[in-house]
């Protein structure tokens, strides 16, 4: 396997708004650091991809964006929302995790209908209102491209789906709580190919409304629906810039013999 | 945007939520940790009162074979000697493993190895029942068929430990073929293929191979079917004859430490040397129960650090 | 020794005893069927026990297993389910590491060092008195271990991606664990809490100076627990039908103890068979309703 300089990086800068910002993330699980430096800002209402081979730490990175390593991990860094640094003690996790949703690998839909899977969150949350729940399934069907092909079942279990489809109502289960951002964790990664062009043409359309950052090992994936890409490596973020820029012209030789399919 | 910044910064619903599902759950937990420190205190304080109030030697109790706390002997001391029971104890126990051993390994490997389908179906089935069949219903049967055949064939009472033996084999078989069978399918599978494959029979390979590498699993089991004959009361109280004098052969009637306790305790005044004396004996089941606890616990640890050293 | 021999001769000694495990089975299980089965009798079941005289039922000594279980159920339950979870979700490294130790120490206890134990503290020091709710806590003490081990297992198999899942959403783990985690987990809870309950059943060496060994006549009319001749009165002593067979085959003195302890033993198997086959399939059945595509 080729060694890479991990001093050689480029990290572009843009001027236009960021939702969230990570400055110097490293992560330890018990004395092993996974994650060395992570400093990334994230454009809203844009698509970033994290790509990489296994085991680059993109999806440990991106679990830090929610705090979903608060149990397994020790994440040291700055992560700036809203102005605030949310890798903190003083942060209500719950609260956030509101505002910043997550989509995993394997589609993890609940083991009840398709309608309680996305109002059970919205309950706990306290929306009692029937209509206004009503309205809220709907508009999060819709957003996610399930509404034509469940709405006459919404009562079934969610377990009869296919694949594809579980996976889009659990896009539709994270947008119904209305985030800022949405993080997807190699979300049709455990997809077939139709499936998958479902999940990302969806995926295409809800960058209107939230900003979306999603981990990648499919680099055709990442340059047909992002905007902006980063490079991970060894637990190290090697290159980001625009999609365009990266894949046209990489400044980092880790980047370049990926894309190009020289790597390891 | 400044109701989220403020939202983010203060303890919601869910924060109150957590930490009552939590205080729960530790109270819960807390709670039955403090049922078995509880146990364990009363009875070792129970237990020691023969020695620490009444003076009895521990060396004595131990090793002396006149079981009889209202009389005393030509010194003046109380008559407690507690072999009987002890022997007794550890005959039915042993003696049930080394009964109920071949059979439950028979077991196993024909659920394992033979018929691992149908077969192991039947099986399951068999041991499920066997486990399910209460203790004094084993005790009924004893007292009804075992007891009289023994009687039969070798005269005298019936009552002894050889029934208490072969009450508690079939009691105990379940216990050690079910987790034998568990042992036994750790068994990685290629090591069985290749040692086919190298045109070793299915005995040699179930020998060799299988046996050897389960032994810690098969022991873990045996210990665990050792631990239930020797706390079972009714079951062998109802066949042994309760008579808490040294047994001369397998056909005398005698007492288990259990079986004492059993008939005596509801005889005696809480507080006097009689019931004192039958709370000793209570302790020595709950040390053996410990015992057979920490042996199963070095086994596993020893298993443990073989596989590791093999795997490298 | 030729290695075909052997192999040969080795099958058949394992044939044999496996042979042997089964007609035992055969044969306790057709004995207590065959014997008992003809005694058992509406009279039977619906009078109640004679101390000296032929002719007596099993009406109360019934009764109270069922009652005895049901409150022991209901005492050890919401804890198991408590320690459970904790051991499931909560818990980790050393202290729960210790906590399981405990738990394997309680459930290797012989039950009658349990029972005494609970007669020392409950019957004697506390002046309950031989009772039904000190036999409850008694088989507490006997049943904690199991169900514990059984709730825990039982979340443990829910895949981890279900929590995620939840608290992705901004639930608490609490939430997620009572509304995610806890439904899918109900089908093992059920299998387990029914097997267990087949063991309470046949529980007796825990009872004897417990729940005790009498069952004095109640009044099934009476619904007023507080009433002390009320068959709900908890405070009462309650033999049960493993204690009564027990205590016939020990100090009966009915004439026909053989008779009355072959068609309780038979009413006990059954029972403990109903309780085994419901739990399978029952298990079963939540599985599939929990997991189904129908409605």
């Amino acid at each position: 396997m080729k060694k890479y300089d991990l001093n050689d990086t480029y990290i572009a800068s843009f001027d236009n708004e960021k939702a969230i910002t990570t400055k110097n993330i490293q992560v330890f699980y018990g004395k092993d650091q996974a994650f060395f430096n992570g400093s990334l800002a994230f454009p809203r209402y844009k698509i970033t991809a994290l790509i990489g081979a296994s085991g680059s730490g993109k999806s440990t990175f991106l679990r830090c964006l929610n705090r979903m390593n608060d149990d397994v991990a020790t994440v040291k860094g700055d992560i700036m929302y809203r102005g605030l640094n949310i890798n903190s003690k003083k942060i209500n996790v719950y609260e956030l995790r509101k505002h910043i949703g997550m989509v995993f690998q394997r589609p993890n839909p609940f083991a009840k209908s398709i309608n309680n899977n996305i109002t059970f969150s919205l309950k706990a949350h306290g929306m009692k209102n029937k209509k206004q729940l009503r309205q809220r399934v709907e508009k999060s069907l819709k957003d996610a491209a399930l509404w034509d092909e469940v709405h006459g079942e919404l009562n079934q279990s969610a377990l009869a789906l296919s694949g594809g489809q579980k996976q889009r109502l659990c896009i539709a289960r994270a947008i119904a709580m209305q985030p800022d951002i949405l993080l997807l964790d190699e979300p049709a990664s455990a997809l077939d190919p139709v499936s998958t062009a479902e999940v990302e043409s969806t995926l295409k359309e809800l960058k209107k409304k939230y900003t979306i950052i999603i981990v990648t090992h499919n680099m055709q994936q990442a340059s047909r629906i992002s905007d902006y890409t980063a490079f991970f490596y060894m637990g190290h973020v090697l290159e980001y810039n625009t999609t365009k820029n990266l894949f046209t012209n990489p400044h980092v030789k880790a980047t370049e013999d990926y894309i190009s399919g020289n790597f390891g | 945007m400044d109701d989220i910044k403020r939202k983010l910064l203060k303890p919601s619903k869910e924060t109150h939520q957590e930490s009552i599902g939590r205080t729960i759950c530790y109270i819960c937990t807390t709670l039955i940790v403090l049922m078995v420190i509880l146990i364990l205190y009363f009875i070792i304080a129970r237990g020691l009162a023969t020695f620490t109030v009444n003076h009895v030697n521990l060396w004595d109790f131990l090793s002396k074979s006149n079981w009889a706390p209202t009389q005393v002997d030509a010194h003046g001391k109380p008559e407690i000697g507690a072999l009987p029971m002890i022997v007794t104890s550890f005959s039915v126990t042993i003696l049930a493993a080394l009964v109920a051993t071949p059979f439950a390994i028979a077991a196993a490997i024909f659920m394992v190895v033979l018929a691992p389908k149908r077969g192991k179906k039947i099986l399951q089935t068999v041991v499920e029942l066997l486990v399910g069949i209460p203790s004094v219903v084993y005790g009924f049967i004893g007292l009804m068929v075992v007891v009289p055949i023994i009687r039969h064939i070798w005269g005298g009472t019936g009552f002894g430990i050889l029934s208490g033996t072969l009450v508690l084999f079939v009691m105990i078989l379940p216990t050690i073929t079910s987790l034998t069978v568990d042992s036994l399918e750790a068994v990685p599978r290629y090591l069985l293929d290749a040692s086919l494959s190298l045109g070793a029979t299915s005995w040699q390979t179930i020998y060799k191979v299988m046996l050897r590498s389960a032994t810690p699993g098969i022991l873990t089991a045996i210990i665990f079917g050792m631990a239930r004959a020797f706390g079972e009361a009714l079951a062998v109280q109802m066949v042994i004859g309760n008579a808490a004098i040294m047994p001369k052969n397998l056909l005398t009637p005698s007492a288990t430490l259990t079986s004492q306790l059993t008939t005596e305790i509801g005889n005696t005044i809480s507080g006097t040397l009689p019931n004192n004396a039958l709370w000793s004996l209570g302790l020595i089941l709950l040390l053996m129960s410990l015992v057979f606890n920490i042996a199963v616990k070095l086994i596993g640890k020893k298993g443990m650090i073989n596989n590791e050293s093999k795997n490298r | 020794m030729n290695p075909r021999i052997a192999n040969k001769i080795a099958h058949g000694v394992i044939y044999t005893l496996v042979a042997i495990v089964i007609i035992i089975l055969i044969f306790l299980i057709s004995y207590i069927l065959v014997n008992g089965l003809p005694y058992v009798t509406p009279h039977f079941l619906s009078a109640p026990s004679q101390v000296m005289n032929a002719g007596g039922g099993i009406r109360d000594q019934l009764f109270n297993s069922i009652y005895l279980l049901i409150l022991t159920l209901i005492i050890s339950f919401p804890i198991a389910l408590g320690a459970g979870i904790y051991l499931s979700e909560y818990g980790s490294g050393k202290i729960s590491g210790l906590i399981r130790t405990t738990i394997e120490v309680l459930s290797s206890l012989p039950s009658i060092i349990v029972g005494l134990f609970v007669y020392l503290l409950f019957v004697i020091r506390f002046h309950i008195g031989f009772s039904i709710l000190s036999g409850a806590v008694a088989l507490t003490f006997f049943n904690l271990p199991i169900l514990t081990r059984n709730i825990e297992d039982s979340f443990q198999s829910v895949p981890n991606l279900q929590r995620e899942a939840g608290i992705s959403l901004g639930l608490s783990h609490w939430k997620t664990i009572t509304g995610v985690i806890f439904p899918e987990a109900i089908p093992g809870i059920i299998t387990g809490i029914i097997l267990s309950s087949g063991r309470v059943f046949g529980e007796a060496a825990a009872l004897i100076y417990t729940s005790g060994q009498s069952a004095p006549v109640v009044n099934y009319a009476d619904w007023n627990p507080f009433d002390a001749a009320s068959f709900l009165n908890p405070m009462r002593p309650a033999e049960t039908l493993a204690v009564h067979i027990w205590k016939l085959n020990t100090e009966g003195l009915v004439p026909d103890a053989k008779q009355i302890s072959s068609g309780s033993s038979a009413i006990l198997i059954l029972v403990i068979l109903i309780f085994n086959i419901s739990a399978h399939f029952l298990g079963n059945y939540l599985y599939r309703h929990i997991t189904s595509s129908s409605k």
